[in-house]
């Protein structure tokens, strides 16, 4: 015991006396996420979001009195500033100019009626058969003022027209609610399929950024040796190696997390203005940090028996690419199967990845249940001894040690 | 006199891989490289193992020290077997090859702490110990330099110093002066008779004739695994130089095709 904790100690000092390892995977990988995210939602968002104070430059050609009388009010009602100019049908070269300048995003939109559009629209009947009155309307996708003023206009036209032949109405009583779903259940489903399996990656990439190095690199450099004449007990070494591997993994996991989890509502904003409203209990971040826990130790410890199994560092690396993707797509599959549910079938919480992805699924959308969680972390947690047991099967292994 | 180390009937066969038969120029998947070799060490004795390149004194020493297992035979260290009580055995002898490498990033002191901690001496005696050592090699002066800073003498001194943190009764150095410059060959010369004197049982492996001359009370003559002679060094010389004795063995045993 005594030695497992100098084993444990000496790692630490290794990794946290090391100020560049510590920066370039305990911080760096969280700063990351949060500058990538952040930037990424933001650049999604100023895409499609409009200046509130920007006035629209709209120009009609035969514009109807239905227009300036229905339309235009609605608009100013919505916050909609325009600035609206009219132009005659008979100016082609001035019709010309405009185009060309919503070419050149000077101009955002040109309405085209047909001439007559009221009365027309008030004779129309399908039955006539005779062509429909017309609305053109002229505007740039590129200049997200233009195109925020074509779809809302758009809307707009598309509303009128319905209430000029109205027979049904769709969902048209304001003071009813009519999408039940809570915030809770939108971040519930989001959260409950991404979440588990960005943990998944960072997890990985965290034992990756420590096991190698510390197992495969050892025997590389012939540290390890040292270590093996000394009367410490193999199975000591392989208990000290993984558990101190593991804390660091879970920690540089944690950084890539809360990275996530601050730049996570920036990303959203960016999807489409969703917020994150959830609140988890204390008891769920409690079962969360186990379920990582048991997920670390067996990656760490499937990683360990590699590189101990591995010459250097870099045939390590490339040794557990495979793993990498075996894991990948367990961890997919897992999010990919209803993952925010619980299974009535309890045996698929013994399927190491598959159970963590699954249950970390559950918590995140507020369906924990008790069992599937004991099941995994236990299953976990016994297929991590067998690692115990395989490395230290290894550490005794003259021709796994020693192998030139 | 007693005897604090057996080595009984050692042999050791290494498979070949493709490559390691074309360095060695053979076509044998195997390799005997020690072949039923016994010797003991009595207390308080400084033995050397002779012989030349490859003849199998690494592999015989990595044997005794628990780094890896005999095929057959075993060795037993105040009665202590290295097949079943290896850390038993490891708890009395301090050894030393080139082959154990003192990690880079880690300082003298650091390192001797926690190699002290791993051998379970208490933190006083382990103080005292590091104190005293460190000022008869000089290391103090370095102490809290990164190994990766060290020079290859330091590294050496340091990886010496290290072998010994828990004061074991038997030492087993391989070829204690290789790679050393003269003064840092003497310094440790010196602390092999020393260590004596103070009742410790020494083994070296070596192919050089002066340090057996210098330092030995026993020699045994080891040639392709095969122990050759085994004798108090003074029986086998008889008054001659032990490099012509050596080669007259070699001679009788190999002949001189080679
Ligand atoms: N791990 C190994 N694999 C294959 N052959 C080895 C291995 N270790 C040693 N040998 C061979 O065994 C023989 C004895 O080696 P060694 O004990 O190192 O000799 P010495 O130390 O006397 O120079 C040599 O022929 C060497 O090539
Ligand atoms: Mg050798």
């Amino acid at each position: 015991m005594k030695n497992i904790l100098t084993i444990i100690k000496k790692e630490f000092a290794r990794f946290f006396g090391d100020k560049r390892l510590v920066l370039t995977t305990l911080i760096l990988p969280g700063l990351l996420i949060f500058t990538i995210y952040t930037f990424m939602g933001s650049a999604i968002f100023n895409g499609t979001q409009v200046d509130e104070n920007y006035v629209t430059t709209i120009y009609t050609i035969n514009a109807p009195a239905s227009f300036q009388e229905k339309i235009q009010p609605l608009l100013t009602e919505s916050q909609f500033q325009a600035e609206y100019k009219a132009i005659d049908a008979s100016d082609k070269e001035g019709i010309n100019r405009i185009k060309q300048e919503i070419q050149n995003q000077n101009i955002d939109l040109c309405i085209e009626f047909s001439p007559d559009f009221d009365q027309k629209v008030a004779e129309y009947d399908v039955s006539l058969g005779i062509t429909a009155p017309y609305i053109r309307m002229y505007y740039n996708s590129v200049k997200s003022e233009s195109f925020a003023a074509y779809s809302l206009l758009n809307t707009m036209f598309t509303n009128y027209e319905g209430t000029l032949t109205n027979k049904f109405d769709i969902n048209m009583q304001p003071d009813i609610q009519f999408d039940l779903a809570t915030n809770e259940d939108l971040t519930a489903t989001i959260l409950g399929m991404l979440l588990p399996f960005l943990i998944l990656m960072f997890l990985f990439s965290g034992c990756m950024a420590v096991a190698p190095e510390s197992i495969a690199g050892e025997k590389e450099r012939g540290t390890i040796a040292t270590l093996l004449v000394t009367p410490m007990k193999r199975s000591e070494l392989a208990m000290g190696k993984l558990m101190s591997l593991s804390v660091i993994a879970v920690l540089c996991a944690i950084s890539s997390f809360i990275g996530t989890i601050i730049s996570l509502p920036n990303l959203m904003k960016g999807m489409g203005e969703l917020e994150i409203t959830a609140s988890y209990q204390f008891i769920d971040y409690i079962w969360l940090l186990l379920i990582i826990i048991s997920t670390v130790l067996i990656l760490i410890g499937l990683i360990s028996v590699i590189s101990a199994y591995a010459k250097s560092v870099k045939e390590a690396t490339t040794l557990v690419t495979p793993l990498m993707i075996v894991v990948m797509v367990i961890g997919l599959f897992a999010m990919l199967s209803k993952s925010t549910e619980v299974s009535s079938n309890y045996l698929i919480y013994l399927i190491p990845i598959y159970n963590s992805i699954k249950v970390m699924g559950n918590i995140f959308s507020f369906q924990m249940a008790v069992v599937p969680v004991l099941i995994t972390i236990v299953s976990n947690v016994v297929y991590a001894s067998a690692f115990v047991f395989f490395l230290t099967k290894m550490f005794n292994s003259e021709k796994v040690m020693f192998s030139k | 006199m007693d005897i604090v180390l057996e080595a009984k009937h050692l042999k050791k066969t290494f498979r070949l891989s493709k490559k390691q038969q074309k360095i060695e120029k053979t076509n044998q998947a195997e390799k005997i490289a020690v072949n039923d070799l016994s010797f003991d060490l009595k207390k308080g004795e400084i033995f050397g193992l002779l012989g030349p390149n490859g003849a199998g004194k690494t592999t015989t020493l990595r044997m005794i020290s628990t780094l890896i297992k005999s095929d057959s035979g075993d060795v037993l260290v105040e009665g202590y077997s290295a097949k079943e009580h290896p850390e038993e055995v490891r708890d009395r002898i301090g050894f030393l090859t080139s082959e154990l490498k003192l990690e880079d990033f880690f300082t003298p002191n650091y390192l001797f702490d926690f190699f002290s901690r791993l051998h379970g001496v208490d933190e006083e005696t382990a103080s005292n110990r590091k104190k005293a050592l460190f000022e008869k090699f000089g290391i103090d002066q370095f102490a809290e330099v990164k190994v990766a800073n060290l020079s290859t003498g330091m590294k050496q001194k340091v990886s010496l110093v290290i072998s010994i943190v828990h004061d074991p009764s038997i030492i087993v150095f391989d070829e204690p002066t290789n790679g050393l410059d003269v003064l840092t060959a003497k310094v440790v010369t010196d602390f092999l008779q020393e260590l004596k004197q103070a009742g410790k049982t020494i083994l070296v492996s070596t192919h050089i004739f002066s340090l057996v001359e210098k330092i030995c009370d026993r020699v045994g003559i080891i040639i392709n695994g095969k122990m050759i002679v085994c004798d108090e060094l003074a029986h086998i010389t008889q008054g001659r130089a032990l490099e012509d004795v050596f080669f007259d063995i070699y001679q009788n045993e190999v002949g001189d095709a080679e």
